[in-house]
């Protein structure tokens, strides 16, 4: 009791009426200051109950503080101290607050299918650039298959070039490489595929210009495939080859496509708000759909690598890449759509 | 918000001082990083990652060499099995490291990886409402095409020796054009901050300092302690920048500059300087100021400095 005392005869006799405020409420700041120093460490788990239930409470006190003492101290030094201890404990109590499983738990329980939902716009303009995209490069390679060479990277063009056999060709699609080495092709195969969706997406940023222009490619190269194996009657292996992790790889691109088309268009017409207002709030959404894509990818990796190489005949191909397809249209259409979004 | 507002604090560097106005409608005062400490920070965090890396590679190596050793197979690398595990691991804790480390450190309390720690910043909502985790994913995708891309074409294509002059140089301003981004704008974002909405701003950390003046009497006790009685003129001479500058000598001052001051204050208000109690008398000097500024500052009166209007 005798600090309690003492506090008492320094509040009576300071000369101030500001001090004697500062006085009065130090002790508060002090604690506060304490459990926010603690948080910062990261050892919030070891802070009492009644610690972590008082922070909101003894934030909300220390912003009042600082608005009287803002208008009645001229105490420099303390309305440093409550400036600084005002930010910190607003970044606790307005930090990144889900934890990452709650988070997880809320995006695959319907904000990744609400997000997806949300930028169906530019699914439908990316699609339409993608089918664009593959007949363009089917086109350009039937008329002149030098085309071929020059649309399709040299690592793919071993065997598979105009004018190969049909036993070659056929070769590509059924013959099982070696097996051993899966795991490590669909690691590499999903990591590659990941980056490239990454930069469809950020790419957006340019006014999605670039975005469209990477889609158009990367189908163009798709379509002078299809036109080598047209060439051999195979089409229908090709695809079935094709469309067991093509549905969900190629999904994942769409949508990384559209996720960029998305950023740009809101960039380049942000409607009332203004540029960087909508920018941000359409990167947010889009943000959401990237982190769809990588899991998408993860299948899709997880496809190529191995139950492409380990199912060989056709039918049951196009079986597991029509289930894939299915599964991800009701996910993202049909699933979470009465739901509200939870207020953020 | 204009700058005028009798709040507002200025930092080292003005030029980046911003208020961001909480959820409750406080206005508080930040400083935006300046571009030195984001350059820092991001220097920092990619000699981690590459830290990292090298790590997991020379783990991979010894986890490969212990095989060898605990099964007596001759030439480990011929044996596919556990190389093949072991490139699958490799290959995604790279993309992880490359990817999530950002991810994993910003979502955090503290809202900043190890390097931004070490320099004193943490990551923002720039409109003063929650960080969301949508925000920090969208800022650190586009980080990929910023920094991780162009970095992996400039080294890849002179590798292969494969790049012409041009796409050289179309790859360098690509670099430049993003990395030189947050100079272009006052509020330092990067083309990644922008679409998420976030910015980065200066930590801050301060001590509660003592009571400025303890031993100083009150202006109304009557007791015989009391030894400097100021009147009205002669603490009309001051203003609240004159007084902070006081508070200030008062804290950290040493007895030469307590000394200095009194000479300075006792020549302006027409007293003559005692000596030995410099002290005693710039504490009661400044309780008296203080008191009466303050008194002025309740009826909504406020003086800037001695240059402005006597309240």
């Amino acid at each position: 009791m005798a600090t309690v005392v003492e506090q008492d005869d320094a509040i009576a006799t300071a000369a101030l009426k500001s001090d004697r405020f500062r006085l009065e409420r130090e002790a508060d700041w002090i604690r506060l200051e304490q459990i926010v120093t603690q948080m910062e460490k990261g050892k919030s788990r070891k802070l009492d109950d009644e610690d972590v239930l008082a922070l909101p409470t003894l934030y909300r006190t220390l912003l009042s503080s600082l608005s009287i003492a803002r208008e009645n101290s001229l105490d420099a030094g303390l309305i440093d101290y409550l400036e600084g201890l005002a930010l910190r404990s607003y970044f606790l109590v307005y930090g990144t607050q889900t934890s990452f499983g709650r988070w997880l738990r809320e995006f695959f329980g319907g904000g990744w299918s609400r997000a997806v939902q949300s930028i169906k716009l530019e699914i439908w303009i990316s699609l339409f650039v993608m089918i664009a995209g593959t007949a363009i490069g089917y086109v350009l390679v039937a008329g002149d298959s030098d085309w071929f060479y020059a649309l399709v990277p040299g690592n793919f063009t071993d065997v598979r070039v105009p004018g190969a056999s049909q036993e070659a060709l056929r070769g590509t699609l059924f013959d099982t490489e070696d097996q051993d080495g899966l795991g490590v092709f669909a690691a590499f195969l999903f990591s590659n595929n990941a980056q490239v969706s990454i930069l469809a997406f950020a790419l957006g940023f340019a006014f999605a210009i670039p975005s469209i222009l990477l889609l158009i490619h990367n189908m163009a190269l798709l379509g002078a495939m299809v036109w080598v194996f047209a060439q051999r009657g195979l089409t229908v292996d090709f695809v079935g080859w094709l469309s067991i992790h093509g549905t969900t790889e190629l999904f994942a691109i769409l949508l990384s496509g559209a996720a960029g088309i998305h950023v740009g268009r809101a960039i380049a017409f942000p409607g009332n708000r203004s540029h960087l207002a909508a920018a941000s709030a359409a990167g947010k959404r889009a943000a959401l759909v990237m982190a769809g894509v990588i899991i998408m990818l993860i299948c899709a990796g997880l496809l190529e690598g191995f139950a492409r190489q380990l199912i060989n005949n056709t039918a049951a191909r196009y079986a597991v890449g029509g289930t894939m397809l299915a599964f991800w249209l009701s996910y993202f259409f049909l699933f979470g759509r009465n739901q509200k979004r939870p207020l953020s | 918000m204009s700058g005028a507002e009798s709040w507002t604090r200025h930092s080292s560097t003005p030029k980046l001082d911003r208020i961001m106005v909480s959820p409750e409608g406080v206005p508080l005062n930040v400083t935006v990083a300046p571009a030195g400490a984001r350059a820092g920070a991001l220097a920092l965090d990619i000699l981690i990652i590459l830290g990292l890396i090298i790590g997991v590679s020379l783990f991979g190596f010894l986890l490969l060499w212990g095989f060898e050793a605990a099964s007596g197979v001759e030439d480990v690398f011929a044996d596919s099995g556990p190389l093949n595990f072991i490139a699958v691991l490799w290959i995604i804790s790279v993309f992880l490291f490359r990817n999530a480390y950002f991810l994993y450190f910003e979502l955090g309390d503290r809202a900043a990886t190890w390097g931004k720690r070490a320099v004193g910043i943490r990551v923002a909502a720039r409109d003063g409402g929650r960080l969301t985790a949508e925000a920090v994913i969208a800022r650190n995708i586009v980080r990929d095409v910023e920094l991780f891309l162009p970095l992996v074409f400039l080294t890849s294509g002179e590798a292969e020796g494969s790049m012409t002059d041009f796409t050289a140089w179309a790859g360098f301003l690509w670099v430049a054009m993003f990395l030189l981004f947050p100079l272009f704008n006052k509020d330092r974002l990067r083309g990644g901050d922008l679409i998420a909405g976030t910015w980065v701003i200066n930590n801050v950390k301060r001590k509660l300092a003592d009571v400025v003046a303890p031993s100083a009497p009150a202006q109304d006790d009557q007791s015989a302690k009391r030894v400097y009685e100021f009147s009205d003129d002669d603490l009309s001479v001051y203003g609240e920048y004159e007084l902070q500058t006081l508070e200030k000598v008062l804290r950290t001052g040493t007895e030469e500059s307590l000394i200095t001051v009194t000479n300075s204050i006792c020549s302006k208000i027409d007293w003559q300087p005692g000596m030995g109690d410099e002290r005693a008398f710039l504490e009661a000097y400044y309780t008296a100021l203080r008191a009466r500024l303050e008194g002025g500052l309740r009826f909504g009166k406020r003086r800037k400095d001695k240059f402005s209007k006597d309240i």
